[in-house]
Formats: structure tokens, sequence, C-alpha cells
């Protein structure tokens, strides 16, 4: 089945060395408010369509300490309701949401076991 | 008030019904179903299968009801003979008045000559409209449409439930300019049987006319008392499809939307279809005989769905109300399934289900009705039973699905994620 891309930081984050300082090669702005970190993997699901965007993020959280972020920017509107309520089963902490550089919106979420 | 009266059938008839039904054996009900039973199909929120009661007075209506009900030779006095019966017989179990009751081509309709109306009624008080967010469809558009012609609308929140929030509704309908408000009596996707009671307290506090879209509720829960505008559906409660009840209660300002016509008391144009018209109102008055018993046995089926499924699936979230619900209606979402591959493999399987994922959409986006409740849209089914529907029906399903959203997750890669 396609896949969602990570950016150049989430494949880094995959191969185990340590993430590096955010450097403007990610994908998407970092968000706002709460949500803003420095160092967390942006998921790319730009065009794929509900599920995708919530089992790429399901796939990947494990590569994710708990206490840290991971991000999902994703267009497809139900994602905007998905990301939250999969939060809420799983009992991650949803942080928000914030448009990327290109307006695509961006879900943060924080790792919480 | 008596019903409308229905000729005997001709035997022809009615050995033509039986023949049809018999030459036909398992038409289509999904292609799994055993043949000539409607036990797979679990989709009656969307249109009921035809009450047994609304097929018999159809086929005699057919005979009797042809003509043009506004004309006044011996045909067309007997077509508004059987039409007066009809409106009486609805207006008697909807607690109005038969001049009250309209009879116009769909629910849909029904509901935006209901908005609609009651806007243009009330134009002098103001133009707001109030709603909650959860509406049927139906109502949303006649809004939209209301606000592209200058008028103002609020749409109301919902809890997680997707209740709609009483107070705030009563704030918002307390404002000036509010000329109408609307809320649904329970919702069409997920059950939840809306605050009505405490609404119409509010909106006669605020001496603001309330429409309520009636469809999912009527023939099902009693109706409760207090609005001033009601819309329903009949193919929902088991009558044809075609034809919609527009309840405009006396005193109640309304103007039509539409050009005039004399038909129906100047509030729906066209000739009326006497004959669906007939069948229609004979399947109400035989639902609402009915009610209290086929609540309570739905009810019971629904209760065992909600925790089967609960208990069955991993990873599922059974959304709405799990007291405060229609009898007959239930709606779950199942974590990383695709809505339309869990609706077309259950079809496979033989039961028809309906689903408010965002991919069985024609617009792609996901029902509003989840988003207002802020639950998981994707894999979600709604699963709503009818007369026919048995324990056995429910108890097959319950025993097929754990298998069919196994099977997807694995076929999927995602099972144990």
């Amino acid at each position: 089945m396609s896949e969602c891309e990570g950016s150049q930081r989430e494949r880094e984050a995959k191969t185990g060395r340590p993430v590096a300082p955010r450097d403007g090669v990610g994908s998407a702005t970092p968000p706002a408010g709460p949500a803003e970190k420095a160092t967390q993997i942006v998921l790319d699901c730009r065009g794929r369509r509900c599920p995708l965007p919530v089992i790429e993020l399901a796939r990947r959280i494990a590569g994710v300490r708990v206490g840290e972020q991971i991000a999902v920017a994703a267009d497809d509107p139900a994602a905007r309701l998905d990301v939250p309520a999969w939060c809420r089963m799983r009992g991650h902490d949803f942080l928000g949401e914030s448009p990327a550089e290109d307006g695509v919106p961006t879900y943060t979420v924080r790792r919480r076991r | 008030m008596q019903a409308p009266r229905v000729r005997t059938l001709p035997r022809t008839c009615g050995d033509y019904s039986l023949g049809a039904a018999a030459a036909r054996p398992g038409r289509a009900y999904g292609r799994g179903v055993a043949a000539g039973t409607r036990g797979g199909y679990l989709d009656a929120a969307s249109a009921a299968p035809l009450h047994p009661v609304a097929r018999e007075a159809l086929l005699a209506a057919l005979g009797d009801g042809w003509a043009d009900p506004a004309r006044l030779h011996g045909a067309g006095r007997r077509a508004r003979l059987l039409l007066d019966g009809a409106r009486a017989t609805v207006a008697e179990a909807l607690g109005a008045r038969p001049d009250e009751v309209t009879f116009c081509g769909s629910g849909t309709q029904a509901a935006h000559l209901a908005v609609l109306g009651g806007l243009a009624g009330r134009r002098r008080a103001g133009s707001r409209l109030v709603h909650s967010a959860v509406e049927h469809s139906c109502v949303l558009h006649a809004a939209e449409r209301h606000e592209a012609s200058g008028g103002e609308t609020v749409s109301v929140g919902v809890d997680r439930l997707g209740r709609v929030d009483a107070a705030a509704f009563a704030a918002e309908v307390a404002r000036p300019g509010t000329a109408l408000a609307s809320l649904m009596t329970a919702n069409h996707e997920v059950g939840t049987v809306q605050p009505i009671a405490e609404v119409v307290a509010s909106c006669a506090a605020a001496g603001v006319p309330l429409h309520t879209d009636a469809a999912q509720a009527v023939g099902r829960l009693p109706v409760p008392a207090g609005w001033s505008l009601l819309s329903a559906s009949a193919h929902k409660w088991g009558g044809p499809p075609g034809v919609g009840v527009l309840v405009v209660r006396t005193g109640t300002r309304w103007g039509s939307p539409l050009p005039a016509d004399e038909r129906e008391r100047g509030r729906a144009p066209g000739a009326e279809n006497v004959p669906a018209i007939v069948a229609a109102a004979a399947s109400l008055r035989a639902r609402v005989g009915e009610a209290a018993a086929e609540a309570e046995r739905l009810s019971a089926l629904v209760e065992r769905i909600r925790a089967t499924v609960t208990a069955t699936v991993p990873d599922v979230e059974v959304i709405g109300d799990p007291v405060g619900r229609l009898p007959h209606l239930v709606t779950f979402s199942c974590l990383y399934v695709d809505g339309e591959a869990l609706l077309l493999e259950l079809d496979r399987r033989g039961f028809a289900v309906s689903s408010g994922s965002s991919c069985t959409s024609s617009t792609l986006t996901p029902s509003h009705v989840l988003e207002a409740m802020g639950v998981l849209s994707h894999g979600n089914v709604r699963v709503s039973l009818h007369r026919e529907t048995t324990a056995e029906d429910v108890d097959r399903f319950l025993a097929v699905l754990p298998g069919v959203v196994a099977d997807l997750r694995r076929t999927a890669g995602v099972a144990g994620l």
C-alpha cells in the first residue's frame, strides 16, 4: 500500500541517529503555540486519503520517544477529525493544527506512552 | 379520524403482488442475502422496506386514486376523498389538525419548505436562522440558501455524543432578529435524541418558531409537542418513497419560497401523488400502532450491537448517546479501516449498511455530523433496523463483522498497530 513520505529528519530518526536541530529542510513549518518545538518528525501525507495519514502516524509513533512530538501534514479533510480521535483512543496528546508553508494543515501529536 | 377507506383488492391485483415477489426471489438486497428475505438489509434510516399495509394501500389507491384531486368530476372526487382521508390520518398520528398537514415530494423538500417558508413568514421579525451543527444536509442546504440571499445563520455545536447544548441554543434563539430555529428531533447518523422539550420552552420564551426535522423519529418515537413546523419523510417509516410531510401549526407565520400554486393550500406546488400519499398514511397509522413494541424490541437489538461490537472488534469507537437515542440506529467507527471497503465487503456478505466516512461521500469529506461531534470518521458504519429485522439477523451480522474488520486490517497491513 502507499505510504506517506517522511521528511529528511524523520528518515534520520528512523536510522536511529540523533535528531538534528531544525534547519529548514523539513517539509512543514514548525507548528505554532504549544506544539512549537524545533526537533520533531514531520510526516508528509499530502494527497493521501483517510485512513492513510492516521495509519502512517501509528506506524511512526514507535520511533518517537515518550514526551517527544511527531507531526503529520495532511490535506485530507478527514485527518482533522481522525488525528485527534486517534490520539484519544491511543492515549497520546493532540497538540493542535497549524498550516505548513504551502498551507496544508499539519497536526502535531506528543507521544505519551 | 378515519383512515382512507381502500377498496377491497381485486384478486388479480393481490395475485400480481405475490406473483411478482415469487418471480424475483431475493432480488438485490445485498448479493449474499438468502432468497426472499430482507434480513441483511440494515439501512432502514436511508429507506425502510415498504410496510405490508403500505403495499396493500398503494395497489388499491392506484386503482382508485389516480385522478387529479383538484377536479370536480367523479374520478377527481374519489381521489380527493382518498387524499382527505390520508391527510386526516397523518394529522392524527402527528397530533396536528388536517389543515396543518401538507404533502410534498420528499422529506428534503418538506424541510426546505419548513425552513425557507418559516424564514419568509418572519421576515419582519428578522433574518437570523439558528440551527444545530448536526442537522440533516437538507436543513443545512436551506440555511446556505438563506445566507446566500443575505440572511444570517448560526450553527450551535454539539457534545461528543452529538447532543446540542440546549443553553447555548437558547442563548442564540433569544438574540434579537432571530426569525426561526431548527432542531431535529433525533439525529439520522448517530441516533442521538435532541433536547426538544427544553428548546421548545426557550423558543416559546423568545417568541421564535421552532422547526423540527422529525424524519427519523416519526413512527418510532412519540414526537414531542410544542414545535411550530415539522417535516418528515414517508419512506423512513415504511411508506413509499416520494412523499414528504410538512406541518405548519395554525398561527405560525409562513410564506412560500416557491412560485404560487393552488395545490396543498399553496404550500407545495404540483399535483399530489395520491396513491403514494394514501400508502404513506396507511403505513404511518400501522407504524404508530406498533411503535411502542417495536421500539422496545429494536432498542434491545441495538443495545446488543453496541455491547457486542465493543467486545469483539478491537479499536472500535461506538458513537452517539447510548441512552437518549433512537431505538433502531447505531453507528461505530473502526480504526485504520477504509469505510468504503468495509461497506462493500459487508455488502458482499449480504449486509446493507451505510457510512459517514469521507471515502463513501461524493464530496470526499467526512460526515458533518461526525465532524461536529469530534469522533473518528474513517471505518464508519451505520446500522439501522426495521420491523422485519430479527434477532437472528443481528446475530448473523455480529458474527461476520469481527472477521471482516480483521481481514481488512490484515490486507492493509495495519493489524496490531
